[in-house]
């Protein structure tokens, strides 16, 4: 099944003007621990998603919220020549298709 | 005191308070009111031009529903991140507001003004003393970047917020300030616990984002000695375990550690628990003390200016060798910017960029999907230089290439973009960039911000002294 369609919201954001933040949050226990016990959502994998280096992505398991949490460098700064999303919040499109076992 | 209370009126001042919930929520006795009136989520650009980014108007409107309801609670008002930036020029500008709120109203208001702009040689001083420290990730700082910044705000804590409320404030206007601390300030004060007035103002600082579905309506929060709850006030709101939870998420890099001027706020450890279907009790939250007391810095600095064009292309064959196609565009335009500027502009000196909507615009180099071409696609070429005239006449010198550079496979003069207006460039003005993230150590918690103390509105009085 797609995280999509197991999860009520995938986001990104600015976590200030220098980190991309993106949450996965779920509408219920049984989704959520569904894809955390499948090990599908980690490090490496966003990473590829993302092309970016693993050792700069921060993951976080977060049972209280049933939400997982991906922290980034941004880029390119927030405002800075190039960017083209100020917000942040158009990023999180290449997690809503992962497959989750 | 068995435990204190207060009201989260808004996310944001100038989004537009909903005074019936304000109402409502007044009838439970708070013993403040606070919101934040900054981010720098709007970009560089409050900092950078001293304006904010919300209208005056909406903003003169949540002012006179929080000064009115204190004034007549008897409560203290709390507003940080004065004018989005929280610069000397933004705090001036909504003390000015404020000003005529009470003026408008009859108040007698005593105002605490707190300024966090940073002195330059102040902050080089720091620097040589090795007191800046980066933040990951941030970019190169020295002394030049100093120099170069048009405004550094310094974040305040909860700190200079208690000497105004202290100082007898009915109304504390701030500038640059930590959303949470306009909620901790007075708790801790008062021999709350640190973590859990800090927690209670994470949960409580964005409004009514805290609870299950947004809408109008303000957050009321209660804080005894060893949990606080929180609740919304607003036509069909409820806060749940989860939605309070979840909400530490939301724009923070980690959702478990804060950190703040006096320590980081530890949420490792919190438990939620449903009280009703509205509210939701929070407990096991922790401050943890820093070592060294921190302020953080933002500044920004100019850019240049900027002037635009923005279009689209249709024509499949050209969009199948854009690449190659936006090349030749671009040497054309600097060959035009060489014969009209000569040695007078080097290629250093200005920046051109495409946008490319409708491949990979908005997510740049992230964008996995690159290869998949649209039959339309949108461009906006970006002309950013020194000074506005030379960004203006960079957009005229794009205009022809854009407009006529050949597409091999098209035989005869071709037309190869599609303006979207006439004149084909918008001239933006100035542009800034956000250039610190880092924090920086004081010699002590007073140094980096002063307050003064005033009286608004009538009796017309003013007295004025430096704290």
């Amino acid at each position: 099944m797609k995280l999509a369609q197991l999860s009520s919201l995938i986001r990104s954001k600015n976590a200030g003007p220098f980190v991309l933040t993106f949450d996965i949050m779920f509408p219920d226990e049984q989704s959520y621990l569904r894809v955390k016990r499948s090990g599908v959502l980690n490090a490496a994998l966003f990473a590829n998603l993302y092309h970016c280096q693993p050792e700069t992505v921060r993951f976080f398991e977060c049972d209280n919220a049933r939400a997982f949490k991906f922290s980034i460098p941004r880029v390119i700064f927030q405002g800075d020549l190039g960017d083209g999303d100020l917000h942040g919040g158009q990023q999180f499109m290449p997690l809503v298709d992962i497959e989750v076992p | 005191m068995e435990e204190i209370r207060f009201i989260a009126a808004i996310g944001a001042v100038g989004g537009g308070i909903h005074g019936e919930s304000l109402d409502e929520a007044m009838a439970q006795k708070p013993h403040f009111i606070a919101a934040d009136a900054g981010t720098t989520d709007a970009g560089p650009y409050s900092l950078g031009s001293g304006k904010s980014a919300f209208p005056r108007e909406m903003i003169k409107q949540d002012l006179a529903l929080m000064l009115r309801a204190g004034k007549r609670a008897g409560i203290p008002v709390l507003i940080g991140s004065a004018g989005t930036a929280g610069g000397d020029a933004h705090v001036n500008w909504t003390l000015d507001i404020a000003r005529e709120v009470a003026r408008e109203d009859d108040l007698a208001i005593r105002t605490a003004v707190i300024y966090s702009e940073q002195d330059k040689s102040y902050l080089k001083t720091l620097l040589r003393e090795n007191r800046i420290r980066p933040l990951e990730p941030a970019p190169h700082v020295d002394e030049a970047t100093i120099d170069r910044s048009v405004r550094i705000v310094g974040m305040m804590g909860v700190e200079p917020l208690q000497r105004a409320l202290e100082g007898g404030a009915d109304f504390v206007l701030a500038g640059r300030c930590s959303d949470s601390a306009l909620y901790a300030a007075l708790p801790i004060l008062r021999g709350f616990p640190a973590g859990l007035a800090w927690h209670a103002g994470k949960v409580s600082e964005c409004g009514t984002m805290a609870a299950e579905t947004m809408g109008r309506g303000v957050i009321f929060g209660t804080i005894r000695r060893d949990h606080f709850i929180v609740r919304p006030y607003g036509p069909g709101l409820r806060c749940t375990p989860q939605s309070i939870a979840a909400h530490t998420l939301y724009e923070n890099a980690d959702p478990y550690l804060h950190k703040e001027s006096s320590g980081t706020l530890d949420l490792s450890d919190s438990t939620f628990e449903a009280m009703d279907d509205v509210s939701v009790r929070v407990s096991g939250s922790a401050l943890i003390p820093s070592e060294a007391y921190s302020v953080k810095l933002e500044g920004a600095e100019l850019v240049g200016y900027q002037s635009i064009i923005v279009g689209g292309i249709r024509d499949v064959i050209l969009i199948k060798q854009l690449d190659s196609w936006l090349a030749g565009v671009r040497e054309r335009i600097e060959s035009g910017i060489e014969k009209i500027f000569g040695d007078k502009l080097s290629k250093s000196q200005y920046h051109l960029e495409f946008h490319i909507y409708g491949r990979d615009a908005v997510m740049g180099r992230l964008e996995p999907e690159r290869e998949s071409l649209p039959k339309e696609i949108g461009l906006v070429l970006e002309a950013t230089a020194p000074t506005q005239e030379i960004a203006t006449t960079i957009a005229l010198v794009s205009r022809q290439p854009l407009l006529h550079h050949p597409v091999p496979e098209w035989k005869g003069s071709i037309t190869t973009f599609a303006c979207l207006h006439n004149p084909a460039h918008i001239d933006r003005g100035a542009v800034y960039r956000f250039n610190f993230h880092h924090v920086a150590l004081p010699h002590n918690q007073e140094e980096m911000f002063r307050t003064e103390f005033i009286d608004i509105g009538n009796p017309v009085y003013e007295t004025s002294a430096a704290l």
